[in-house]
């Protein structure tokens, strides 16, 4: 996924603790979220959820599967 | 009968600020998520009754995820539910996410009302919410507040009485997000805005060469920034208070007291050269307030001033994503950098901040690096001073010594921990132009709480010394310690004694050391020693508190080992 580009969140592989935290800030199935940045070296990713900024650590954002339309 | 009130929220919604408003209890409050690591009480007058008000940490959901988040649940389990009003505070920027807690705290059963904050922020960002809409569909009574100007807070306490237990059924996750959508959709316009100045700072900010552009950027000049203030300070008015109308005074009580008295050498100390020198002369009159008041508080004044500015902007949650990558490889994440910054100021904050991070194992490695390789302004400020006269080479040479073991130490760390490091997840806040009355009490806050805890430490400390000096206490303990400090480090046996005390309180410590006609290699080894020490007897305390005692004691050994090894690895590199 590139910066600047939208997608829907397709599935979560996280254990139970860290989906309680995702669904609590908003990162759930079928979600929209725009790719903001993200640093190289297995270095984090900002994301846009809503009107929220969140920044995902390069492990944790890997939980996270997209699907890309356009 | 509401008995006691608590404000919960999610974190950086402005729940500190809400709760200075509404009980008059001035605390610190910052633009980034978990600022209030403790939990902060006060009370407010509601009719004739005082009511208990408690400002709880910064949680997005009832089911814990850090330490800050399970104090939270339990405080809010342990109530009588018909005793307590919970007062739900909603970011009015981004009502969607913080609806979720709204409806968890409706399926707990438990009486709410909202406060809906940062209308007038709202505003600018093109969001309006209907308030009476929100309040038919949640049933439970909304206030739109702006709690940095005060607008609203009235009425949210006019309202506090009528709030309602409105029982939800209990949901899960997914059917909760689908009522938010629906109640969204019902309550919030957007007006569509193109992008300003500073969405594109905030954007450029997380991208990588930028972002690092602008944090190197932001770092330097803030650390220029605090010694250009501090000096200032020191050079035009501290120094010229002390010398032109403290030292006067003190002249005529030396020559009242007469040099041989124990009394002036508890009070004024050793006269150099026939005069009081400040630096050196060490009484409880002349050395300990000339540190405390014209060397190290001049600094507590600006780097406190910078960082409220930094942490009033919104920068250091940025920090955190472009130095998540290095973090992690010493067995952190980005976010630790928060509780490293604070600790700059005084490592006592930046050991309570580790709060913030989820696993202890974390808290561990960030509490022993905070204390052993970050040194406190305090410190700083004496190294300014003691190393100052000389090339800036050597002040620079102990914040890079103090990088490298700190990355050292880390790296050995992470690898010999046991227990897991959970990865980076945090919100981050938009820019705000910083309010001038929370920055100005912000800075207060923290000089008064500096005072009031350095300085009776600072006047024992210098008595102590005092007494120990004049009845030759201390050869003995230098007698121990001499063939470590002047064998392995290369410094003068009377230093033994600057090294200890420096466990104590760093700022005497660093006096100590002046009268010693140390040369600049000798300062040099024995700042690096006193800044790799825990910074005081209160880092001592709260590390225990915090982490128990036997985390405490490995710390230690840590610290010990630690200095051992480069004290002596500088004595031999330095020429």
């Amino acid at each position: 996924m590139k910066a600047n580009q939208k997608g829907v969140i397709a599935d979560i592989t996280a254990g139970a603790c860290l989906h309680n935290k995702f669904m609590s800030m908003g990162i759930y199935k079928g979600r929209e979220i725009t790719k903001i940045s993200h640093i190289g070296l297995k270095g984090p990713v900002a994301i846009k959820v809503g009107r929220s900024v969140l920044v995902l650590g390069h492990g944790v954002a890997n939980k996270i599967g997209i699907e890309i339309h356009d | 009968m509401i008995k006691k009130i608590f404000l919960v929220g999610n974190p950086n919604v402005g729940k500190s600020v809400v709760f200075s408003r509404l009980t008059g209890v001035q605390v610190i409050s910052s633009n980034y998520a978990g600022t209030t690591v403790e939990i902060m009480r006060g009370f407010l007058k509601l009719g004739e009754q005082e009511v208990e008000v408690i400002d709880l940490p910064g949680t997005y959901s009832l089911e814990p995820g850090s330490k800050a988040e399970e104090v939270v649940v339990s405080l809010l389990n342990e109530s009588t539910k018909n005793e307590i009003a919970v007062i739900n505070i909603v970011d009015a920027t981004n009502l969607e996410r913080n609806l979720y807690l709204t409806l968890q705290l409706l399926e707990a059963g438990l009486p709410v009302m909202i406060c809906l904050n940062m209308c007038d922020e709202a505003k600018h960002h093109g969001v309006s919410i209907e308030t009476e809409v929100l309040e038919k569909i949640i049933g439970v009574p909304v206030v739109p507040t702006c709690a940095v100007t005060g607008s609203g807070i009235k009425t949210l306490v006019e309202k506090i009485k009528e709030v309602k237990i409105k029982p939800r059924d209990k949901s899960s996750h997914r059917d909760r997000w689908q009522s938010i959508g629906e109640i969204i959709e019902q309550v919030q316009r957007l007006t569509h805005r193109h992008h300003n100045l500073r969405e594109i700072l905030e954007d450029a900010s997380v991208r990588p060469f930028s972002g690092a552009l602008i944090a190197i950027a932001v770092m330097f000049s803030a650390f220029k920034i605090v010694r250009f203030i501090g000096e200032g300070l020191i050079s035009s008015i501290a120094d010229p208070v002390f010398v032109n109308f403290y030292q006067p005074l003190l002249n005529k009580l030396s020559l009242f007291l007469g040099q041989e008295s124990f009394l002036h050498h508890l009070l004024i100390g050793d006269l150099i050269d026939g005069k009081i020198d400040f630096k050196q002369s060490l009484g409880l009159l002349t050395t300990a307030p000339y540190i405390e008041f014209a060397m190290v508080l001049p600094y507590i004044v600006s780097f406190y001033l910078v960082l409220g500015l930094l942490e009033d902007i919104g920068i250091l949650p940025r920090l955190a994503m472009l130095l998540d990558n290095l973090l992690h490889r010493i067995g952190l994440h980005g976010f630790a950098i928060i509780p490293v910054l604070l600790g700059l100021g005084c490592n006592v904050p930046g050991i309570l901040a580790t709060r913030n991070l989820e696993s202890r194992r974390e808290r561990f490695i960030a509490a022993t690096l905070i204390s052993i390789g970050i040194p406190c302004v305090a410190l700083q400020a004496m190294i300014f001073g003691l190393l100052g006269g000389f090339s800036g080479f050597y002040v620079s040479g102990v914040y890079v010594v103090l990088l490298v073991i700190w990355i050292i130490l880390g790296v050995i760390l992470n690898h010999t921990t046991k227990g897991y490091s959970p990865e980076l997840l945090v919100e981050i806040p938009p820019y705000r132009l910083p309010s001038l009355s929370t920055l100005w009490k912000k800075l207060f806050l923290r000089i008064k709480g500096f005072v009031i805890e350095a300085a009776p430490l600072v006047l024992l400390g210098v008595l102590i010394i005092n007494v120990l000096l004049y009845f030759k206490l201390f050869d003995l303990v230098t007698g121990i310690f001499a063939p470590v400090v002047h064998g392995l480090f290369g410094l003068p046996k009377e230093a033994v004694v600057a090294l200890v005390m420096g466990l104590f309180r760093k700022d005497v410590a660093v006096g100590m050391l002046m009268p010693l006609a140390l040369t600049v290699k000798q300062l040099f080894i024995a700042a690096v020693l006193l800044a790799i020490s825990f910074p005081c007897a209160a880092t001592f305390i709260v590390f225990f508190k915090e982490l128990g005692f036997k985390d405490l004691l490995k710390a230690t050994l840590i610290m010990c080992v630690v200095a051992l090894l480069t004290g002596t690895l500088l004595n031999f590199i330095i020429h």
